[in-house]
């Protein structure tokens, strides 16, 4: 038996053909599992799909490649815990595709930025970054104010996102439009909204100019909604089936 | 296959057959050393299956002998962290804001835990040091919107303003121009007026056009003599501190939109003794009220 490797040294198919199944069987046994496995994603409650105007301002944060600079994933370190506020969940980042956890930060960690500072801050440090943090070597996004956001293919896109699990329904597809309009403009009825996303989304004009509806309002919608949705007075970060 | 064997400096090695113009390939064993590693690196594995959190099976995994969890370390050191900031840190929760800030020791502490936390949350807008800049408030001079006590400030920490938080202070100045309640000549002339108040030279026709205009409709904020109310955030107008600029056009934009800042609430992201820390160090910058 233990000179019978040559023969598999000697055939390159049949070296292939092994390799490939000694791979294979480390892929099986890795990352099979995770995609059925019940406690990969912890049970929490408050995590939803984002709302259309979420959505459009996560695929200029993808756009523009936020990521990489900046990370969504606070690991379970001292350090990370002490400056960014809790880990990252698994279940925080269900309904993200693509993923934003990034490996690279340049920047800070963005996976709790959602409400730490104010609407205007954001525009403005959008917007010119170095007018608010003078250290700052980031790039200004100026332009996210001027261009109107693009909202005749929201529902197409959020279609998109349920061919790969996100449980948008039906009436929420056919409402994105309408609920995308609500989100930065509080004097329409927010019943929609509140419906399909929750009582706790964010309504308000998010770049300051209530005229227009940008790239910018979308963008800060976003961000202040990052890291926002688990409670985590509920969730029981010590409990067993939430330990890894 | 057969293996013949040639000659080298140690002795006979087998060679794999082929040869080519008379260049042989020897078929030497892999070296010892990197055998021997190779055997232990397998039954580290081995080992490392067993004790630490490794096989996933059909309903979870193995969690290994060891019971290790990077989450349950990282609450753990926390803790810890706790331990370590000592005594000082466990009175913080307890003192009240006043105790923290007459007791030398305590104040002391309260103020190494503010200065760090400040820079990590609050410089980003307020400024290094809290000095602020156009839209955020300076915050090392004796000049509050929402007022300088210890408590106030506490208070503003803990819920924010306009931070959407149900006891965040509140409240809306009109957009006088922009929602068309006064006429533009009206705005340019409460300008002038408010330029007065604030001890400068101005238009004394504008000022006198409008008073009327002033007790109508700002009054009921900022007082008769413009002196402003904590209670309302309504500044003081006849100061020489300016949230969005003392120039006569930042005055104006101010009047026409109506601006008025958000402060995040703290509460819920920081802890209960931290924000304590915070509002004791940033009363003493302040050389508060």
């Amino acid at each position: 038996m233990w000179k019978n490797h040559s023969k598999l040294e000697r055939h390159s198919l049949l070296l292939v053909l092994g390799i490939l199944l000694v791979v294979s069987v480390g892929g099986l046994v890795e990352i099979a599992p995770l995609f059925f496995l019940e406690s990969t994603i912890e049970k929490v409650k408050g995590v939803r799909p984002y709302t259309p105007l979420e959505q459009a301002g996560r695929d200029i944060y993808v756009r523009e490649g936020c990521y990489v600079c900046h990370s969504q994933m606070i690991r379970p370190l001292r350090d990370e815990v002490e400056r960014y506020g809790h880990y990252s969940l698994a279940a925080e980042s269900m309904y993200d595709h693509p993923f934003q956890w990034g490996s690279k930060r340049t920047g800070p960690d963005l996976a709790r930025v959602g409400g730490k500072y104010s609407d205007a801050w954001h525009v403005q440090h959008l917007t010119d970054p170095r007018a608010v943090v003078p250290e700052s070597i980031m790039p200004p996004y100026a332009f996210l104010a001027q261009k109107d956001l693009k909202v005749d293919d929201i529902e197409a896109r959020l279609r998109t996102l349920t061919r790969v699990g996100v449980p948008y329904t039906e009436t929420a597809l056919k409402n994105a439009r309408a609920d995308l309009a609500a989100q930065v403009d509080p004097t329409l009825s927010g019943a929609s909204l509140a419906r399909y996303y929750g009582e706790k989304v964010n309504r308000r004009d998010f770049d300051g100019d209530p005229e227009r509806l940008t790239e910018m309002d979308a963008l800060v919608a976003y961000l202040q909604m990052l890291g926002t949705l688990v409670d985590f007075r509920t969730y029981k970060a010590d409990a067993a089936e939430n330990l890894r | 296959m057969s293996a013949p064997e040639t000659q080298n400096d140690s002795g006979p090695v087998p060679t794999t057959g082929h040869e080519w113009d008379g260049i042989r390939e020897l078929d030497n064993p892999l070296p010892r050393w990197w055998l021997w590693i190779f055997y232990a690196s397998v039954v580290y594995a081995i080992g490392y299956w067993i004790l630490m959190p490794a096989w996933p099976g059909l309903t979870g995994y193995t969690r290994g002998v060891l019971g290790k969890s990077d989450r349950a370390a990282v609450v753990e050191q926390l803790s810890e962290l706790k331990t370590q900031r000592g005594q000082q840190n466990a009175r913080l929760t307890q003192a009240s804001l006043q105790e923290i800030e007459s007791d030398p020791k305590l104040q002391a502490h309260a103020l190494a835990v503010g200065q760090s936390v400040f820079g990590d949350n609050c410089a980003t807008c307020h400024g290094v040091g809290g000095i602020g800049s156009k839209g955020y408030a300076n915050l090392r001079d004796d000049v509050w919107l929402w007022g300088g006590t210890l408590d106030d400030i506490h208070r503003t920490l803990q819920y924010g303003i306009r931070s959407g938080h149900p006891q965040a202070r509140f409240s809306q100045m009109p957009a006088f121009g922009r929602d068309q309640i006064l006429t533009a000549a009206q705005v340019g002339d409460l300008t002038e007026f408010v330029v007065a108040l604030s001890g400068r030279p101005a238009n004394a026709a504008a000022v006198q056009r409008a008073a009327p205009v002033y007790a109508a409709n700002c009054v009921a904020c900022h007082g008769p003599e413009g002196r402003g109310d904590t209670l309302q955030g309504a500044p003081n107008l006849t100061d020489k501190e300016w949230l969005y600029g003392s120039a006569r056009q930042d005055i104006k934009a101010q009047i026409h939109a109506g601006r008025g800042g958000v402060m995040p609430a703290w509460s819920g992201r920081l802890d209960p003794e931290t924000v304590k820390a915070l509002a004791v160090y940033v009363h003493a910058n302040a050389a508060g009220q």
